[in-house]
């Protein structure tokens, strides 16, 4: 195996005072996708968000590309899709507006170049939405914005790709797009850490999976099979959101 | 134009062009972080430092920047570690900010509450050569860093998770805004008044997006609803002896409800237009496929 992108070594974590990860061992190799599995409230979130900084680690060590992730300053190699409820700002934007922002870690001083605007451009074609990229995100469908975040995170052209339930309230149409997005971006030989409720038309995609339970990881492995319900064809779990769209002013002194 | 012949109305007019400018240009900031309230916050805080000037015999434009900037600071501050009581800890600050001016201006020996009022609520004729001064100089800062900025202040505003990833410093960035919010509320002060200059930084951003798909219209379209209406809002308080502040949030609010009814048909014509260029695979209508397609074989 080559050297990790990912290293988490007993990770801790505390929400509040409630202890959320408790001592987190997780790797993902170069060139590996590695799927986070486990029940609502089991961690995976948190363990995701601990890799990118957004939530403070009480113990352990977190490493990306083998450097210490507080020292890590290399943010272009890492692309990330956060769950799809935590981007919607109170004006409107067009698609194309927010996939540059992804390019801002490659842009100097937040100067977009010629180049830049290509780089926009292809990764907008990546996930077939070239041609909504003038039209504002909060007049997509749930399946057609999570493309546009996947495009915002491509924008940089990264190494490492982590995606928080990329597939959660996706139409079927739309999850063979990603599904065949991530699979070229793994034909070229990108990392992938992605958080899923269950393996679904990824699966074929997938290396290796780690099983979280109440914080601990119970499974590190070959992907489970899938029993149940969700082993059936055509099974498409959808899970509710928060409309994002045409919301109020709010005053949100405290969001 | 014999307004022009006034060297107070020039002065006036200047002050009104760039609170017409600044406020809808942070403005946006805030409204695209649901934090449409802050300016109004930030206008309470600055009491205090309108009071300290007068206690101090200092510029009150100078003191309120200098309070005001220390209470969004302040602000962001609770933001970041404030719990599940953060809004009653602001809601301190604020009316704090707001008792503490009225009783430093009672205190200081030149100053009443006649004084106070003319800052809670925007005086033209009050607006002095000095004012004016500081008043371009904070301008300029807030026109450079809500335009020279914009790209990482839109990345961080729609969705700050993301933008760490990124790598951009998001809480200097944060911090930043609402610097600049509060310097924005003291620029607007003399103008509009502490206690209505919110309405500029919100209420053009939502009249803009009733027209607009992008960030950058709504911008632009902001920033001209606000500079027509202050500018409006000045000339009419000349001729009509209204106040000022009380006339640009009046006219404010109409140019939203003007441009609401505006948007309706257009808002009809632009569902249409995507209705037609809608393939004609994606009914509208229900229907059930003859077969389900290859989408349906996921790997078991």
């Amino acid at each position: 195996m080559s050297e990790p992108v990912i290293s988490m070594r007993g990770v801790r974590a505390e929400l509040g005072s409630r202890p959320v990860l408790r001592g987190i061992d997780l790797t993902v190799h170069r060139g590996e996708v590695v799927a986070l599995l486990g029940a609502n409230g089991s961690g995976k979130s948190t363990a995701v968000r601990s890799i990118i900084g957004q939530v403070p680690v009480a113990a352990g060590e977190i490493e990306l590309f083998g450097t210490e992730r507080r020292r890590f300053r290399d943010w272009a190699r890492v692309g990330y899709v956060p769950q799809r409820t935590t981007a919607a700002g109170g004006v409107p934007a067009t698609v194309t507006e927010v996939v540059s922002s992804g390019r801002l870690a490659r842009a100097r001083f937040g100067m977009l170049r010629r180049a830049d605007h290509e780089a926009v451009r292809r990764a907008l074609d990546l996930v077939g939405m070239a041609d909504r990229a003038k039209d504002a995100v909060g007049a997509l469908s749930g399946g057609q914005h999570q493309r546009v975040l996947i495009a915002r995170a491509l924008a940089s052209e990264p190494e490492l790709l982590i995606m928080d339930e990329p597939m959660a309230g996706v139409d079927l149409a739309s999850q063979e797009v990603l599904a065949e997005t991530l699979r070229e971006q793994v034909g070229q030989g990108a990392s992938v850490l992605l958080v899923l409720h269950e393996l679904g038309p990824l699966e074929p995609l997938i290396d290796r999976a780690v099983v979280l339970r109440d914080g601990c990881v119970l499974h590190d492995g070959p992907p489970p099979k899938a029993v149940g319900q969700h082993a059936l064809p055509g099974h498409d779990h959808v899970h509710p959101h928060a409309a994002h769209e045409a919301e109020p002013l709010r005053t949100g002194l405290l969001s | 134009m014999e307004i022009l012949n006034y060297a107070f109305m020039q002065r006036a007019l200047l002050a009104a062009v760039l609170v017409g400018i600044t406020a809808p240009a942070i403005g946006i900031y805030l409204v695209q972080r649901r934090q449409a309230l802050m300016g109004d916050g930030i206008g309470h805080v600055a009491m205090t430092g309108v009071g300290l000037g007068f206690l101090l015999s200092w510029s009150p434009v100078w003191m309120a920047t200098l309070v005001s900037v220390l209470g969004a600071v302040l602000m962001e501050l609770i933001r970041w570690y404030g719990k599940t009581r953060g809004d009653i800890a602001l809601a301190m600050l604020f009316y704090g900010g707001m008792a503490g001016g009225v009783m430093f201006i009672n205190l200081a020996p030149t100053g009443s509450n006649a004084n106070l009022t003319s800052y809670l609520f925007g005086s033209l004729s009050t607006v002095s050569e000095s004012d004016v001064t500081a008043i371009c100089a904070l301008a300029a800062f807030v026109v450079l860093v809500t335009l020279g900025l914009r790209r990482q202040l839109f990345a961080v505003s729609q969705d700050e998770e993301f933008a760490r990833v990124t790598g951009l410093p998001v809480r200097a960035l944060n911090l930043l805004t609402a610097v600049t919010a509060a310097v924005t509320v003291t620029v607007a002060m003399r103008v509009v008044g502490l206690l209505l200059v919110s309405a500029l930084m919100v209420v053009p951003v939502a009249a803009a997006q009733q027209l607009s798909r992008s960030f950058a219209a709504t911008f632009a379209i902001a920033v001209a609803i606000g500079v027509t209406v202050t500018i409006g809002g000045t000339v009419t308080s000349y001729y009509q002896d209204v106040p000022p502040g009380a006339t640009i949030v009046l006219l404010t609010i109409g140019a939203f409800v003007l441009l609401t009814a505006l948007a309706t048909p257009l808002a009809r014509r632009r569902a249409r237009a995507a209705a037609a260029a809608r393939p004609a695979a994606d009914p509208a209508e229900c229907t059930i496929p003859a077969s389900r397609g290859a989408a349906d074989e996921v790997g078991v």
